[in-house]
C-alpha cells in the first residue's frame, strides 16, 4: 500500500469518526455522553492536524480542549442532574430558526469556498519543512517574529477575560472564617498552651483521717 | 506489501518489549511498597509467599483476576466498563516517547514533550468517569477532588516542563538529555532549576494521586474514592494505571531534570563515566522510591491546603522561573550541551 493511499484513507477515517461523533453531541439524551462525544470530535479533529503535519497545533488542542477545558465541561454536568424528557422539549418551535441559521452558515461557508477557488490561491509547499525546521521551531519563529504584536494582543485580551471572570464571580461575604497558613506555621506552644505549676492535692477523707 | 506487515509486526515487538517488563515493574514495585512501608512502620511486610514474599504481588494478581466483577444496580454499564481502560491506556502510550539511552527509543518524535502531557492529561478521563458511572456517592466525590487537584496541578507541571524546553531549546526527549550532557551531575538542569525540579516532581505526587495528595481516595473519609465500587479485574487495571504513572513520573524526573543516561560521573572517570541505560534506571528507582517515602512520612493534606499549595505557591514560583530560565539562556549563565 503506498503512504499517499493509507494517508487519504485515514484522513477519510478520522473525518467520519469526527462528523458522526460532533452529531452525537447534539443527539445525545444524556448529556455526560454529549460531552464525550464531543472529547472525541476534538480527538478526531486533532488526528487530522496531525496527518496536515500540524504536530505542534494537533498536540496542543489534545492538552488544553481535551486534557483541561473538557474536564471542566464534565465537572460541571456530572453535578446537574438533567430530566432527559424536558430537553426535547421545544424542539419543533425553534427548528425553524436552527434550519435558517443553518442555511446561513452553509451559505457563507460556500461562498469563502467559491472566493477561494476563484483566486486559485492554492498552499504552498511545507514553510517549515522548506526551511528545514520541526513544525514547533517554525511555528514559535513565526509567532514571536512575524506576528509578534497580534500575538500579544491575543495574550492581553485573555488576560482581560481571565480578570473580568474573577471580578464577576468574587462577592465578599461577611462573617467567614478564613485561614493564615503563615500565622499558623510561625506559632509557638506558648500562644497555645499555658502550663501551670501547682501542688498535689489530697482526697478530703484522707486528710481528715 | 511484505515491508508493511514486517514493519507493523516489528513496531509490536518493540511495545511488548516495553510493556511486559512495564507491568512485570509494576508488580514488583507495589512488593517493594509494602515491604519499605513495613519497614517504616517496624513490620515485616510480606514474607510468606515466595523467597521474601517476592510472590505476593503475582498472588494478589490471580486473585484479583479470579475476583468476580460486581456492577451496582443503576450504574451506567458502557461508562463503568470503559473507565478503567481509559485510565489505562494513556498510562501505557506515554511510554512511545521516553528514551531509555541514546537511539532506544520508540518514537523519537520531534514534539515528544507535548505528547507525554497530552497523554498524562488524558488519565483524568478513567478517575472522573468512574466516579460518575458508578452511580455512588462517594465515588462522585473522589471524582470531583480528583478532576480539581489534577488541573490545578497540571498547570505547575506544564510550567516547569517550559523551564526545562527554554533551557534545551527542543521539544524531542532525547535532544533535552543530550543538552545535559558535560562534566557530569553539575551539568544536569535540576542545579539551574532547582525550585522548579522540586515543584515537578511534587506535581507528579500529587497528578498520580498519591499520599499525602490522595484526597481523591481519602480512605478515612470517602472509603475509597473514585474506584469504591470496583472490583476484581476492572480495579486491577486502575491498579496498574496508577503504579505505571507513578514509574513514569519517575522516569520523567530523570529525563527532564537529572541527565536521563547520562553518568554523574566525568567521562573521563572510565566505566562508571560512561552513560547507559543502567544510569537512567538507578535515577528513576529513587524517584520511584520517594513516591513510597513520601506515603509513609506524611499525612493526608486537607483539600483548601492542596489548592493553596497549588494556585498560590506553585504556579507563581514557576512563573518567575520561566523569567530566570529565559535570563539564564540568554545571558549564557548556563552551558547547555557538550
Amino acid at each position: 500500500m503506498s503512504p499517499q493511499l493509507f494517508q487519504i484513507i485515514c484522513f477519510y477515517a478520522f473525518g467520519i469518526v469526527a462528523v458522526i461523533s460532533a452529531l452525537m453531541v447534539i443527539s445525545m439524551r444524556n448529556s455526560v455522553h454529549a460531552v464525550l462525544s464531543l472529547v472525541l470530535t476534538f480527538f478526531s479533529v486533532a488526528c487530522l492536524w496531525l496527518l496536515a503535519q500540524a504536530e505542534f497545533l494537533g498536540i496542543a488542542l489534545v492538552v488544553v480542549y481535551v486534557g483541561a477545558v473538557m474536564v471542566l465541561f464534565l465537572f460541571v454536568v456530572m453535578m446537574l442532574d438533567i430530566n432527559h424528557e424536558r430537553l426535547r422539549e421545544g424542539f419543533i418551535k425553534y427548528l425553524p430558526v436552527g434550519i435558517v441559521v443553518a442555511a446561513v452558515m452553509l451559505v457563507e461557508l460556500l461562498a469563502l469556498i467559491g472566493v477561494k477557488a476563484m483566486h486559485a490561491n492554492t498552499m504552498g509547499p511545507d514553510p517549515a519543512a522548506a526551511q528545514g525546521l520541526s513544525n514547533t521551531a517554525w511555528l514559535g519563529q513565526a509567532m514571536y517574529t512575524q506576528f509578534l504584536l497580534p500575538f500579544e494582543i491575543a495574550a492581553l485580551i485573555l488576560t482581560v477575560g481571565v480578570i473580568a471572570a474573577v471580578v464577576l464571580t468574587l462577592r465578599h461575604r461577611t462573617g467567614t472564617k478564613q485561614q493564615n497558613p503563615g500565622d499558623q506555621v510561625r506559632v509557638e506552644a506558648t500562644r497555645r498552651v499555658r502550663i501551670v505549676k501547682m501542688e498535689a492535692e489530697r482526697r478530703q477523707q484522707e486528710s481528715q483521717s | 506489501m511484505a515491508a508493511d506487515i514486517w514493519l507493523v509486526l516489528w513496531t509490536l515487538i518493540k511495545i511488548l518489549c516495553i510493556v511486559l517488563p512495564l507491568v512485570i515493574s509494576v508488580a514488583m514495585y507495589v512488593w517493594w511498597e509494602r515491604k519499605v512501608i513495613g519497614w517504616m512502620h517496624a513490620r515485616m511486610g510480606p514474607n510468606k509467599v515466595g523467597p521474601a514474599g517476592l510472590l505476593q504481588a503475582f498472588a494478589d494478581v490471580v486473585k484479583l483476576l479470579i475476583k468476580e466483577v460486581i456492577v451496582p444496580t443503576s450504574s451506567n454499564k458502557f461508562l463503568f466498563f470503559l473507565a478503567p481502560l481509559l485510565g489505562l491506556v494513556p498510562a501505557l502510550a506515554a511510554w512511545a516517547v521516553v528514551p531509555f539511552d541514546q537511539g532506544l527509543v520508540l518514537a523519537n518524535i520531534n514534539a515528544g514533550v507535548l505528547y507525554l502531557l497530552a497523554m498524562t492529561s488524558l488519565g483524568v478521563y478513567g478517575i472522573i468517569l468512574a466516579g460518575w458511572a458508578s452511580n455512588s456517592r462517594y465515588a462522585l466525590l473522589g471524582a470531583m477532588r480528583s478532576a480539581a487537584q489534577v488541573i490545578s496541578y497540571e498547570l505547575a507541571m506544564g510550567m516547569a516542563i517550559v523551564c526545562v524546553l527554554v533551557l534545551a531549546g527542543s521539544l524531542n526527549l532525547t535532544a533535552i538529555v543530550d543538552a545535559q550532557k558535560g562534566a557530569g551531575i553539575l551539568d544536569w538542569f535540576m542545579w539551574p532549576l532547582l525550585p522548579v525540579f522540586v515543584i515537578y516532581f511534587i506535581s507528579g505526587v500529587a497528578e498520580t494521586n498519591r499520599a499525602p495528595f490522595d484526597v481523591a481516595e481519602g480512605e478515612s473519609e470517602i472509603v475509597a474514592g473514585f474506584h469504591v465500587e470496583y472490583s476484581g479485574s476492572a480495579f486491577a487495571l486502575f491498579f496498574l494505571a496508577e503504579y505505571a504513572n507513578m514509574i513514569l513520573v519517575s522516569f520523567l524526573a530523570s529525563v527532564l531534570f537529572c541527565g536521563g543516561w547520562l553518568s554523574p560521573f566525568p567521562a573521563s572517570w572510565g566505566f562508571i563515566g560512561a552513560g547507559g541505560w543502567w544510569w537512567l534506571f538507578v535515577k528513576a528507582f529513587l524517584f520511584a522510591f520517594l513516591f513510597l517515602w513520601f506515603r509513609a512520612s506524611f499525612p493526608r493534606y486537607r483539600y483548601d491546603q492542596i489548592m493553596r499549595l497549588g494556585w498560590k505557591v506553585f504556579i507563581p514560583i514557576t512563573i518567575v522561573w520561566v523569567l530566570v530560565a529565559g535570563c539564564l539562556k540568554y545571558f549564557g549563565w548556563v552551558t547547555v550541551g557538550a
